[in-house]
């Protein structure tokens, strides 16, 4: 545990079942953040008791049961409401993850107002899942997708944004964090930007959700979506905010079950937010869960838990450059989350992965779903360590010792 | 030998060693000892598909035997891949062919050859029935 932070972070882990584990013999070291966060027990015991309590279906019920379901679902969305900072509970819709969060905005945003020869702004930082769902609209609508290059140190500019930026441009979708690299983008100046030409803002929160806090009023971004397995909740769920007066024009994205108010044969019509645009029974026990998950971090003060990762982030880099020769991190940004992503000369990340695993230690290995990003650095493959709170200084001295050992073997 | 005596040379060999890593280490090392491919055989024609990792196969056919060589940038793979060379290099289509190569699984490295692993390996066995296929009409026309 760190003298500068009030966490005890040896507490914090015996909240982690997971983690008390050997693998290869070895306890484990988890590593591997930014694809998944482990789950508390408050989540894992909120999920339990649902099943073994609560279940129901919601919204249609008048017993018991699903009224409780109901009130446990629409509380949740509450819990978000309140940690992103959503102006109304309406802008709140429940999704599967950050990729449908992205496909249903450029399904249903992209299909009503996208027309040939408009153009759509991304990053060259993007993840798989926001890039491809723009091509495919643009593809159907004959538009154009734009990409603000990355610079040597994994950063991109305003200037490069502003250049690209003209009549045409009808949407914006910005990563805040990278997901490869780690790079904390300043979105609200591209929004701001963005928002001087009268352009919707989209973000992709999913690797800043599990280590800032989000707060959409003040960003005044148009669109927001995070995956809520990477923020320590369950899998399956996830959070499309969006502005309620874009969300209203916009149709439904998928039919049937809660979006529907009346349907006959000759016509239907849709409920109102934020049921429109979730057709079908939700992941209720996901949506509960998530806001465990969110009530957890709280209860540990986000404040808290930045300050001691920006601390094992410096730990780590320092670490990491000085004691591991040959070593080339990807990206140098002046503000990063505790992710790396690197190579070592004359050796394959899949090798340093598959080795590092009989050590006990879990990291990802590959294109982490950003190929053009890896592309930009050159390389088609790299090693990423991505830290949470519940990781320890100790576990990057380690790791520093196993990877030394397993790159002797390989070079 | 037969493909089936090299690959219980193969296991034989293998079960000499400890634990996993052990194992791991003994794999590299053999990839380590395959020589790479020149630049010119790095082609995209080459290429056996893999998403980690590349794979790269060349194959010739001389007096009624294929011979192979391969080559990968991972180290894990390369290992892996000479070993499936000393099991069919040399060998003729209808060998290789009637075969169910079977060492691999038997080593319990069988999640390399995965399909969600997606490194090549598997891919690369295809290939070489698909070269034994192509021999064998072309011997036979």
């Amino acid at each position: 545990m760190s003298a500068a932070t009030s966490l005890n972070i040896e507490k914090i882990r015996e909240d982690f079942p997971i983690l008390h584990q050997l693998v290869h013999g070895k306890p484990l070291i988890y590593f591997d953040n930014a694809a998944t966060s482990q789950k508390p027990y408050t989540v894992i015991d909120r999920i339990h008791q649902y099943y073994s309590f609560e279940n129901s279906n919601i919204h249609r019920g008048t017993y018991y049961l699903s009224e409780l379901a109901s009130n446990y679902y629409e509380g949740a969305r509450d819990t978000i409401q309140q940690a992103i900072n959503a102006a109304k509970r309406e802008e709140v819709i429940f999704v599967r993850g950050a990729t449908e969060g992205i496909n249903l905005v450029a399904s249903s945003w992209g299909r009503s107002f996208l027309k040939a020869g408009d153009e759509i702004i991304i990053s060259g930082m993007e993840h798989h899942a926001n890039i491809v769902p723009w091509q495919q609209i643009c593809i159907e609508k004959g538009a154009v997708l734009k990409v603000i290059p990355v610079d040597e140190n994994g950063e991109i500019h305003l200037d490069d944004f502003k250049n690209l930026i003209n009549e045409k441009t009808k949407f914006v979708s910005l990563v805040q964090v990278s997901n490869g690299i780690g790079t904390i983008n300043a979105i609200k100046e591209f929004i701001d930007i963005a928002h001087a030409h009268q352009i919707p803002v989209m973000i992709d929160g999913c690797q800043a959700a599990p280590h800032m806090e989000i707060d959409v009023q003040a960003l005044d971004c148009d669109f927001y979506t995070f995956s809520g397995h990477k923020v320590f909740g369950p899998t399956g769920i996830g959070v499309l905010y969006g502005k309620e007066s874009l969300l209203e024009v916009m149709p439904p994205y998928q039919f049937g079950g809660d979006m529907i108010r009346h349907v006959s044969f000759q016509k239907t019509t849709f409920n109102d937010l934020p049921y429109k645009f979730e057709a079908g029974t939700p992941h209720i026990s996901g949506a509960i869960g998530l806001a465990a998950a969110f009530d957890y971090l709280n209860s540990l003060g986000r404040g808290n838990l930045l300050q001691y990762e920006n601390e094992l982030f410096a730990y780590a880099d320092a670490k990491l450059n000085q004691e591991v020769a040959g070593i080339r991190l990807l990206g140098n940004a002046r503000k990063k989350i505790p992710v790396f992503s690197f190579v070592v000369e004359g050796t394959h990340p899949l090798d340093i992965g598959t080795m590092l695993d009989f050590e006990g230690i879990a990291i990802r290995t590959g294109n982490h779903c950003t190929q053009p990003l890896m592309e930009r650095f050159g390389v088609s493959a790299s090693a990423r360590l991505s830290l949470a709170f519940y990781n320890t200084k100790e576990e990057v001295d380690k790791f520093v010792i196993a990877l030394n050992k397993v790159l002797q073997l390989l070079r | 030998m037969t493909i089936q005596e090299i690959e219980n040379d193969i296991v034989v060999e293998f079960e000499l060693l400890g634990d996993w890593q052990e194992k791991y280490q003994h794999i590299i090392a053999i990839g380590k000892k395959l020589p790479s491919f020149p630049l010119e055989l790095q082609t995209e024609e080459n290429k056996v598909r893999g998403c980690q990792s590349n794979v790269w196969l060349v194959s010739s056919f001389n007096e009624g035997k294929i011979f192979l060589q391969g080559d990968s940038d991972a180290l894990i793979v390369k290992g892996l891949v000479a070993l499936v060379l000393r099991v069919l290099s040399g060998k003729t289509p209808d060998e290789i062919l009637n075969t169910q190569l079977s060492f691999i699984e038997r080593l319990g490295m069988q999640s390399n050859l995965s399909p969600t692993r997606n490194n090549g390996l598997a891919a690369m066995i295809k290939q070489i029935k698909f070269y034994a296929l192509a021999y064998k009409a072309k011997t036979n026309s």
